[in-house]
């Protein structure tokens, strides 16, 4: 993208000029990581669901590659399965979406370099937001020079996604092959690792009392009120556990 | 008319591009362009974090309790024996994910293993 030497800013002409491109590679390099492997596992998880669920190859590659965020796959797997309508399986994968938002704001500071980086540039490297890349770049990329901070970051999202992309087809022609008991265990990876790094994630007592009234109330809306029951089980167990935690917090103010 | 859109071999990719790909990257886009003008600690935020948190905590106890497939073979309280040993092996090896996602495959596989032999 852009050499580093004609900034102006003498901190960054110390530097050797790595080009765009080469802190693209930097990235994708780094992209080879602990997390990295853990959310494949996660993929890997949810191809043996996607094929249990009756979903074609193409479909489930086109979900991991276009949505890129587990829980929005997932739910949005569920709608499928359930016959959902587009609008409320639309609905539910926004909502369970959401949190991208602020997760995104969070991170341009760090990306953009003001009055130069293109917003089109910007817009494509949002799409690699996700937890494990956000968490990463939110770590690491204060440590690196401003202007290449977007290369590399879509470097490292490009690498990942990639990679759990190639590793999501080949579990998803795999589990055929497998014993129905390995391919069953396969399914029970996503709902373990969504309970585990759910709870990691949360940043307030209001996140866990949320993660616990949507896992009650999930399964009771399912049998007394399917079809939209996960819109219900989001706003009603969501708003319950903001009004509970929110009262212990600040009382009635 | 849900089974007429629901049996056309395109209707899954307007699913997946519309309330998948739209629905998600919408909320990276608006990312990008409020960037720096909403605070990510704002009442709103909390709220919309609960909302997001509660449903996927849904989908997990569904995921669970009636899952698809194969999984569903086995008896409801294998199931959630191995969800909740995970979880408790993640704590108490100070959170971390991949000891929990092993120890919750492992218990359900022994535990399927033995009750079927």
């Amino acid at each position: 993208m852009t050499a580093s030497k004609d900034t102006g800013q003498p901190q960054l002409s110390s530097k050797p000029p790595v080009s765009g491109r080469g802190w693209m590679l930097r990235g994708a390099r780094a992209a080879i990581s602990i997390p990295a492997f853990i959310l494949t596992s996660a993929f890997v998880g949810f191809a043996g669901m996607a094929r249990e669920t009756g979903l074609s190859l193409a479909e489930t590659l086109l979900m991991t590659g276009a949505v890129w965020a587990l829980p929005s796959v997932v739910v949005l797997t569920g709608a499928m399965a359930s016959g959902m309508g587009l609008i409320p399986a639309a609905v539910a994968v926004a909502l369970a979406s959401v949190r991208l938002m602020p997760m995104t704001m969070a991170l341009m500071p760090f990306l953009k370099v003001p009055g130069k980086t293109k917003t089109w540039h910007l817009l494509i490297a949002s799409h690699f937001v996700a937890v494990t890349a956000w968490v990463y770049a939110m770590k690491n990329l204060p440590d690196l020079p401003r202007e290449v901070r977007l290369p590399f970051f879509i470097g490292f999202g490009g690498g990942v996604t990639s990679f759990v992309f190639v590793s999501t087809g080949i579990a998803y022609m795999l589990v055929e092959r497998m014993p129905p008991m390995a391919a069953g265990a396969l399914v029970l990876v996503t709902p373990v690792y969504f309970l585990c790094s759910l709870w990691g994630a949360a940043r307030m007592n209001a996140d866990k009392a949320a993660m616990i009234s949507g896992l009650l109330l999930g399964p009771l809306f399912f049998l007394y009120f399917p079809g939209l029951d996960l819109l219900w089980t989001g706003l009603l167990g969501g708003t319950l556990a903001y009004l509970v935690t929110r009262f212990w917090r600040r009382g009635l103010s | 008319m849900s089974n007429l859109m629901t049996e056309t071999w395109w209707w899954p990719y307007v699913m997946i591009l519309v309330a998948g790909w739209l629905a998600t990257d919408v909320w990276r886009w608006l990312g990008v362009f409020a960037g720096g003008k909403l605070r990510e600690d704002s009442e709103l935020f909390i709220w919309v974090r609960c909302v997001a948190t509660a449903l996927v905590a849904g989908v997990i106890s569904k995921l669970v309790l009636f899952p698809q497939g194969v999984l569903g073979d086995t008896p409801i309280w294998l199931r959630l024996a191995a969800a909740a040993l995970g979880f408790v092996c993640f704590l108490a090896v100070g959170q971390r994910v991949i000891v929990g996602v092993l120890s919750a495959v492992v218990f359900l596989l022994t535990g399927w293993w033995i009750l079927g032999s």
